[in-house]
């Protein structure tokens, strides 16, 4: 494939692509009066209104979601209703978070066949125990009958982790409380607080060695993203956020036979992608527990400097299927708005991080 | 579109009721090995994995995908799961197209499947209340009043659901890996089997099936090391549209006509049932033939069923539909789209074995899905583009 020349799948020889706009919901534990079409309604509005692009203009549209959550076939159908897809919409779906529909999105523009595109996703984890729906992703012949949900295998991982590196639980805690008081100026999150480590510490086990306060928060959220090509992104916004490279990786699904202190589908992903090419002023991590983001930080190399999750992260609010487009989506903000001039999001899926897509964002022609 | 793109590997394998002798993983590794024999590759050639299929609940495991990456060689490489209802065996391979046309990959495997055996689709289908009333009555209950619709409009004769599940039926005889295979069909077994959905009768439907495709698709430079004639990809080409609202064409939907012209635009089609040797198109329930027939722009609208009526659609017609046997013979739902669009590329290929039509060089795969909204669809050729 190309890449060699250590650009990843965003090498020199790609078309300029950006993210001119992004809007989400809040996250809140359970959203009661609308349904999924009624979430997504505004968010879309918001994001196509803030690209000046025309929504009758927007080249291609693809969605991220998955009906285990809402326990009903076909949960993108009726979505399909918050576009508003008349005339009819060059439009596609991932059963996956947001992210990778935001990858297949930005492979439609470099194909050239659209110039610009709508990627949303949502989630209503509420509507089922999403710790026991999660069980349902594993292994359906050997695995998935023992029960083990999801948290018990973050805790699994959590404890490989801290006894492969000697980092401690006071250093997940740290993680913890950083999430939560930046998620204070973060409107959008669901958990904010001002806790501190000796605190939390001080807290029973949720599962060993995981306490509450290192597990993300159950959420119902969605968010959208508009991307455009070349010019019709510098027309569309003052200061584009470029995507200078994209790439996402997949590893085994058996628990054994992966190491999971490490991420190698991150550290392979934002290899190809270029996170080491240049300083990284802010990353916006798709971690869900606390041990995880530094499994990624390590992965990714992000040294002291750089600046981890200010929206709060998954810590704050997890949709499933959104969190990962959110942090595109925030680390994208970020560089729109001027506070950052290099930014880097990650996002992942299934369990243990299984799968890991990393994205490099740039200010600048 | 930057790169060519073309199909050098196709498997599939033997669709049935239940394949209890295989697991999932196994059930895709027939498919996928039998695609990788033909384009004479290994796992190690292989650049990234586009995999597809309908609700995970008609096997019940949420995101399969996340399962699959070890069966399917996708360990360290990027994988994509696709998701666009009935038409999803379709858009899979147009997301798997879409790495080679955009000059990110060399060569894509790209696999949908069902192995419906594990579980209950009519139940599956069903949506509840908060989301709707059930009614628990299938894609059958969905789509017969629209085949009523059909017929009231274009005053077409009551048997040409009949014409079209023959001529399939006999087509699949010559289809090695046909689900259902009734080797003494005739008109008469047709229409004397039990009415299900009025007009639908039982051997007009579709069957429920375990089964599986997979693709190997290839740049213009992987393309010239494979040991078989390539099919090149000429267009795509896909369109949505919301599942109802005042005033909507349910019978001809626009989404399909849009989505019809833009792939005849891009290929350089002026008249699709001249220009095109053969055609694979989504036809779960008899009538649906002459229906998209007129979607899809080979007859005038009310005139569909002519072509049926005529023999137009048979293997030896001026254009034949279905050679295969079509999704009314093999239906594993999340494959049936890409069933069309491999059974398109075997045809222009010349690999069809007995349900070859003589010298096609072009041809039309389609797809469809949800209540007929969702649509992908391309044309192969055996030239290049």
């Amino acid at each position: 494939m190309r890449g060699g020349d250590g650009r990843g799948t965003g090498g020199s020889l790609m078309r300029e692509v950006a993210v001119v706009a992004f809007a989400q919901s809040p996250s809140v534990r359970r959203e009661v009066e609308r349904n999924e079409v009624e979430m997504l309604m505004p968010v879309v509005r918001e994001a196509i209104a803030r690209s000046g692009i025309a929504k009758s203009e927007i080249g291609f549209t693809v969605s991220g979601s998955c009906d285990y959550l809402a326990g009903q076939p076909f949960a993108f159908v009726s979505a399909l209703d918050a576009v508003g897809a008349w005339p009819p919409i060059v439009e596609s779906h991932v059963e996956m978070d947001g992210a990778w529909a935001f990858y297949e999105a930005w492979v439609k523009l470099q194909t050239g066949e659209a110039d610009s595109a709508l990627v949303y996703a949502f989630g209503k984890s509420s509507m089922g125990d999403l710790p026991d729906v999660l069980t349902l992703q594993l292994d359906p012949y050997y695995v998935a009958p023992l029960w083990p949900d999801a948290v018990a295998l973050a805790a699994l991982q959590a404890r490989a982790f801290l006894e492969a590196t000697g980092r401690s639980e006071r250093d997940l805690a740290a993680v913890a409380v950083r999430s939560r008081r930046d998620a204070r100026t973060n409107p959008m999150a669901q958990l904010a607080g001002d806790g501190n480590v000796d605190a939390l510490l001080a807290e029973p086990y949720l599962v060993s060695p995981l306490r509450k306060h290192d597990c993300p928060p159950i959420s119902d959220g969605c968010a959208a993203i508009v991307l455009a090509a070349g010019d019709l992104a510098r027309r569309a916004v003052r200061r584009p956020a470029w995507i200078r490279g994209i790439d996402h990786r997949i590893e085994a699904h058996a628990l054994g036979t992966r190491d999971l202190t490490r991420s190698a589908s991150t550290a392979e992903a934002g290899r190809r992608a270029g996170v080491g090419q240049g300083s990284v002023d802010v990353a916006e991590l798709h971690a869900p527990f606390t041990h995880q983001e530094l499994i990624v930080r390590d992965a990714l190399g992000l040294g002291d400097g750089v600046r981890i999750n200010p929206s709060g992260g998954a810590l704050a609010a997890n949709p499933m299927m959104v969190a990962g487009l959110v942090r595109i989506g925030e680390a994208a903000r970020r560089v729109l708005d001027g506070e950052a001039g290099r930014a880097v999001a990650h996002a992942t899926s299934g369990p243990c991080l299984q799968q890991n897509l990393v994205c490099v964002l740039e200010a600048g022609a | 579109m930057a790169e060519r793109c073309a199909v050098v590997g196709i498997g599939q394998t033997k669709h049935d009721t239940k394949r209890t002798d295989v697991s999932l993983p196994g059930l895709l590794r027939e498919a996928v090995g039998r695609a990788f024999e033909d384009a004479g590759v290994t796992w190690r050639d292989i650049d990234a994995v586009v995999i597809g299929k309908a609700p995970d609940m008609f096997e019940g495991t949420m995101m399969p995908e996340l399962y699959l990456a070890d069966a399917l060689g996708a360990v360290g490489k990027p994988m994509l799961r696709v998701h666009t209802a009935g038409s999803v065996g379709g858009s899979t391979a147009l997301v798997a197209a879409s790495l080679v046309q955009a000059g990110i990959h060399e060569r894509v495997l790209t696999v949908a499947y069902e192995k419906q055996s594990e579980g209950n689709a009519m139940w599956a289908l069903t949506l509840r209340i908060p989301f709707q009333q059930a009614i628990v009555a299938g894609a059958g209950g969905y789509f017969a009043p629209l085949i009523r619709a059909y017929v009231a409009r274009s005053h077409a004769p009551e048997d040409t659901g009949i014409r079209v599940a023959l001529k399939d039926r006999q087509n699949a005889l010559k289809n090695p890996y046909s689900h259902l295979v009734f080797p003494d069909i005739s008109y008469e077994m047709i229409a004397e089997s039990p009415m299900l959905w009025d007009p639908i009768r039982y051997m007009e439907t579709c069957p429920s099936s375990d089964g599986a495709c997979a693709l190997v698709l290839a740049s213009e430079n992987a393309a010239r090391r494979s040991p078989n004639p390539p099919a090149w990809v000429w267009a795509e080409a896909m369109r949505s549209e919301p599942t109802m609202f005042a005033g909507r064409d349910q019978v001809n939907p626009r989404a399909g006509r849009d989505c019809a012209a833009e792939l005849y635009r891009k290929a350089g089609i002026e008249h699709p049932r001249r220009d095109l040797d053969v055609a694979e198109i989504y036809v779960p329930f008899s009538w649906f033939e002459p229906m998209w027939m007129e979607n899809l722009g080979f007859a005038p609208e009310g005139e569909g069923w002519k072509m049926t009526q005529e023999g137009a659609t048979a293997l030896d017609g001026d254009l034949p539909v279905n050679p295969s046997g079509g999704v009314l013979s093999s239906n594993p739902i999340g494959a049936s789209g890409m069933l069309r669009f491999a059974e398109s590329a075997l045809q222009v290929r010349g690999q069809a074995g007995a349900h070859q039509v003589d010298g096609a060089r072009k041809a039309l795969g389609h797809a469809y899905g949800g209540g007929s909204q969702f649509f992908a669809m391309w044309i192969v050729g055996s030239d290049k583009p």
